[in-house]
């Protein structure tokens, strides 16, 4: 008795500051997305304003942690998913989203979709990608790597931040390129870059949090980061490695599912987010490259940011059958 | 009846998400398929699990144990009770922050290696690896462990010491007859607590730990239900987790049993071994150390809030809102863990001891056990079964508020149960035979002579799940908790998006708002009011 009064008290304590959602027209659109993607300073809440400007509709957000939790969040609820889209996977779920059978053909012209490496799919369209790069403090490195054999066999004072494959997507990212890039080798490049790794965080945001406080003075991270300084910090002090053999690709992909509500309603979002309307958001809110033509150009930062010449990049399905093995070996590698 | 109750509820509250979490796992058709690379990795894993919460324990204890007699010695030194309350923040803050904070003085470009710059040491020391992740768990449990003794030394009553003066006792003799039978419980207690908060312990042994060779099971199980997405696997990799380490406790006895405090009229400390002048410079020593250790890194998190914009982010209304929300349920988690542990505390006690019945001998075993089995069911488990079971969060806000808060009561359960249950004993034991004699019974009795009795407890017991609840990201929050911000929640969001100076202003204001209500908690049950009396 005394346990329902103290709840409902606790709830009726939290409701007044929980936003309700707004009561809009008929039709009604619910995206999930990652948590970056729809906070306030996001590109979330003024891509909805585009949208809803001209769709008589409610467009509503749902953020969870990140892509790999957006795709736990589909395999927990399954065909019960309220959803019509989801926005923020990366090609290497790709192949197990499809595996849940929740997608169906998006059915849409994607012309307007320009990615390196001409990453196309008819279950899942591109809106925006960023390369992984080594980002370093150019106040204590002078020289920085100019490939990744120059940081895998660099000098160990030298420390680098990276994340864990087993927990994060960049980390996954670095496991993937330097896999591209060594093959077999993979193993012996990871055990001489242990030399280098000062720690292996959980997620990126550990990772970057360690770097900016300078405990370390390089990290993994996009080729886009140091744009981030320069526009909202104006600051040319961190800056992108670029690497002679080229740089690992991370493609953000959204993806239609079967069980939407309106599907008519979700396929104009998808084709929506193709045009300026979507594009034009993304680069300094969600800080990577757009994946289609923006109306306004890019802040001058982004000229000035490393552009790989070569793109690298595994298929879905190589991932999928292959990311177990890969980790098993980074596992043994590092922790020799 | 009341301890039934309770026990059945954290029984549910366990079991229900796990079972659900099993019959998806069996139903989506998902096998654990263990071969032999992967028993050799778990085999690894488990081993240093155990290893690093074995000897982090054992710092930290090792450590309380003479800081609490040196607290208990100097009852009156200016800031003790703000030292008090300050142990007990560590607790309120995401272990990112604090890690973050322990980084400023000890990492790399720390203070601590810039010091030694200065006597020309070269090459920084390092802390990442098993020193790190020990470093980390003495920070954040060595002040607990304090909380947890120093009430049991406060408690001894004044004719021991009387009696000790008149014997001529002191030093060594003193801890070994007085102080170390009193201590010994609470001691045991804050050990298993300390040994399960470690072994389950996860973003600091990432974050220091240097690499994959510092993984532990709670590791395996995030990645597992992640990543690999494998619900049998979670619950086999939980299950190891659970009966290894409840096992251990069970067999160094750190789950605790009660004694007999005797029968006292409480009240003054006048100690045979505590003198003044230069006598006082090993306890001041002590104390000072401990205070820096646990100061230095506080301090090192409110300088990097301060370069924050916080008129910006008190200007905020999304700040308001989470804190709001942060509040809300971590009251309502810190109310529902008080009731809960009161009831099995006293469940336990009038199960009598030895208990008088086999089904009470049952009761109070198992209400020992819970007390420590919630913190060893990884919170990330409970959020995924309650998500199932809430057909996801979409739309939702009750049920979803309901299992936050739920899962953070869970949490905080042991904390409250081993504040709780020593004080309860000793307040039985000194009021019980006086309140029949005067014919006071039930409510009267609760609320006139129980109550103000372990009212300090109560509030302790308070804070600290109050400051827990606070710091927790909330295991649902990785499937997505629509509409429901928290201020951690909001912190990460911060720092996932470069926002790194707005999420150390958040961590600042985090820091003070837990400090606050700590102080608040303390003071509200502060012992002087009882010896008024």
């Amino acid at each position: 008795m005394r346990k329902t009064s103290l709840f409902s008290a606790a709830l009726v304590a939290a409701f007044p500051f929980i936003v309700q959602p707004a009561i809009g027209a008929d039709r009604e659109l619910t995206i999930y997305t990652y948590d970056s993607f729809v906070a306030e300073w996001g590109p979330g809440p003024k891509i909805e304003a585009a949208f809803e400007a001209n769709c008589e509709c409610d467009l509503k957000w749902v953020g969870v942690a990140d892509g790999v939790a957006l795709l736990n969040r589909l395999k927990l609820e399954g065909e019960k998913a309220k959803a019509g889209i989801v926005l923020g996977l990366d090609t290497n779920l790709v192949a197990e989203a499809k595996a849940t059978g929740l997608f169906d053909a998006h059915g849409l012209d994607t012309a307007a979709i320009s990615v390196p490496g001409g990453f196309a799919d008819d279950t899942f369209i591109p809106y925006d990608y960023g390369h992984f790069a080594v980002i370093y403090d150019s106040q204590s490195i002078e020289t920085p790597p100019a490939s990744l054999k120059d940081l895998v066999e660099g000098d160990a004072d030298q420390k680098i931040v990276i994340q864990d494959p087993r927990t994060s997507t960049p980390g996954l990212g670095l496991l993937l390129w330097v896999k591209s890039v060594y093959g077999d080798e993979a193993a012996a490049a990871w055990e001489k870059l242990s030399g280098r790794v000062l720690t292996v965080t959980p997620g990126w945001s550990e990772a970057y949090g360690l770097f900016t406080s300078g405990e370390a003075p390089m990290v993994l991270s996009y080729t886009t980061s140091p744009a981030y300084h320069m526009v909202v910090e104006d600051t040319d002090r961190y800056r992108a490695a670029e690497f002679s053999e080229g740089h690992y690709l991370q493609i953000e992909v959204a993806g239609l599912l079967s069980n939407a509500p309106d599907k008519e309603l979700a396929r104009e979002f998808l084709a929506f987010m193709m045009t300026p309307g979507f594009q034009n958001e993304i680069p300094t809110n969600n800080w990577m490259w757009p994946a289609a033509a923006t109306s306004t150009d890019l802040p001058e930062a982004f000229a000035t940011l490393v552009n790989p010449e070569k793109t690298l990049l595994f298929s879905p399905e190589e991932v999928a059958g292959n990311r177990a093995a890969w980790i098993d070996e980074w596992l043994g590698a590092m922790s020799r | 009846m009341g301890g039934v109750i309770a026990l059945v509820a954290v029984g549910l509250a366990l079991a229900v998400p796990i079972a659900v979490l099993i019959s998806f796992g069996i139903s989506s058709g998902g096998s654990s398929s263990a071969s032999g690379n992967q028993s050799a990795y778990l085999m690894r894993i488990t081993w240093f699990t155990l290893m690093q919460a074995g000897l982090s324990t054992l710092l930290s204890v090792l450590i309380a144990i003479p800081l609490a007699r040196a607290l208990a010695r100097r009852p009156h030194f200016a800031g003790r009770e703000w030292l008090i309350s300050l142990f007990a923040l560590p607790l309120g803050l995401p272990p990112l922050v604090a890690a973050l904070g322990l980084i400023e003085i000890w990492g790399r470009s720390g203070l601590a290696n810039q010091g030694l710059a200065l006597f020309g040491v070269q090459t920084p020391f390092s802390i990442y690896g098993l020193s790190g992740i020990l470093l980390a768990h003495v920070f954040f449990n060595m002040p607990l462990a304090t909380r947890l003794i120093l009430p049991a030394l406060q408690r001894l009553p004044g004719e021991y010491w009387k009696t000790a003066a008149n014997l001529g006792l002191g030093g060594f003799t003193l801890f070994r007859l007085i102080e170390w039978p009193t201590m010994r419980r609470s001691v045991a207690g804050a050990a298993g607590l300390v040994f399960m908060l470690c072994a389950t312990s996860f973003t600091l042994v990432l974050v220091l730990g240097g690499g994959p060779a510092a993984t532990t099971l709670e590791v395996a199980i995030y990645q597992a239900l992640r990543f690999d997405f494998d619900p049998n696997r979670v619950v086999l990799l939980s299950g190891i987790q659970i009966a290894l380490t409840l096992a251990i406790m069970a067999g160094l006895k750190l789950i605790s049993a009660p004694t007999d405090p005797g029968s006292t009229k409480g009240g003054g400390t006048m100690r045979p071994d505590v003198r003044g002048g230069w006598a006082t410079l090993p306890d001041a020593l002590l104390i000072g150390l401990g205070a820096l250790f646990v100061a230095g890194p506080m301090a090192a998190v409110v300088f990097a809030g301060l370069a924050a914009d916080l008129p910006r982010l008190l200007g905020d209304p999304l700040f308001w809102r989470a804190t709001a929300t942060s509040f809300g349920i971590g009251a309502a988690a810190a109310l529902l863990a008080i009731l809960i542990a009161g009831l099995m505390v006293r469940a336990r006690h009038s199960a009598g001891d030895p208990p008088t019945r086999r089904s009470l001998a049952i009761l109070s075993t198992f209400s020992g056990a819970a007390g420590s089995l919630t913190l060893l069911v990884p919170p990330v488990v409970l959020g995924a079964g309650w998500f199932l079971m809430l057909g996801g969060g979409a739309g939702q806000l009750a049920a979803p508020l309901a299992a936050i808060i739920t899962v953070n009561a869970l949490m905080a359960l042991p904390f409250v149960m081993r504040v709780l249950e020593p004080a309860y004993q000793t307040a039985m034991a000194r009021n019980g035979r006086l309140s029949l004699s005067l014919g006071i019974t039930g409510f009267n009795r609760l609320r006139h002579i129980d109550l103000p009795a372990i009212l300090m407890p109560l509030t302790t017991g308070f804070a600290f799940a109050l400051a827990l609840s606070l710091g927790d990201l909330g295991a649902i929050a990785l499937f997505g908790s629509d509409r429901i911000i928290t201020l951690p929640w909001l912190l990460y969001q911060k720092l996932g998006s470069y926002r790194t100076d707005d999420a150390a202003g958040l961590a600042l204001l985090l820091g003070i708002a837990t400090m606050g209500l700590i102080l608040m908690a303390d003071r509200l049950g502060n012992p002087s009011k009882e010896e008024r009396r």
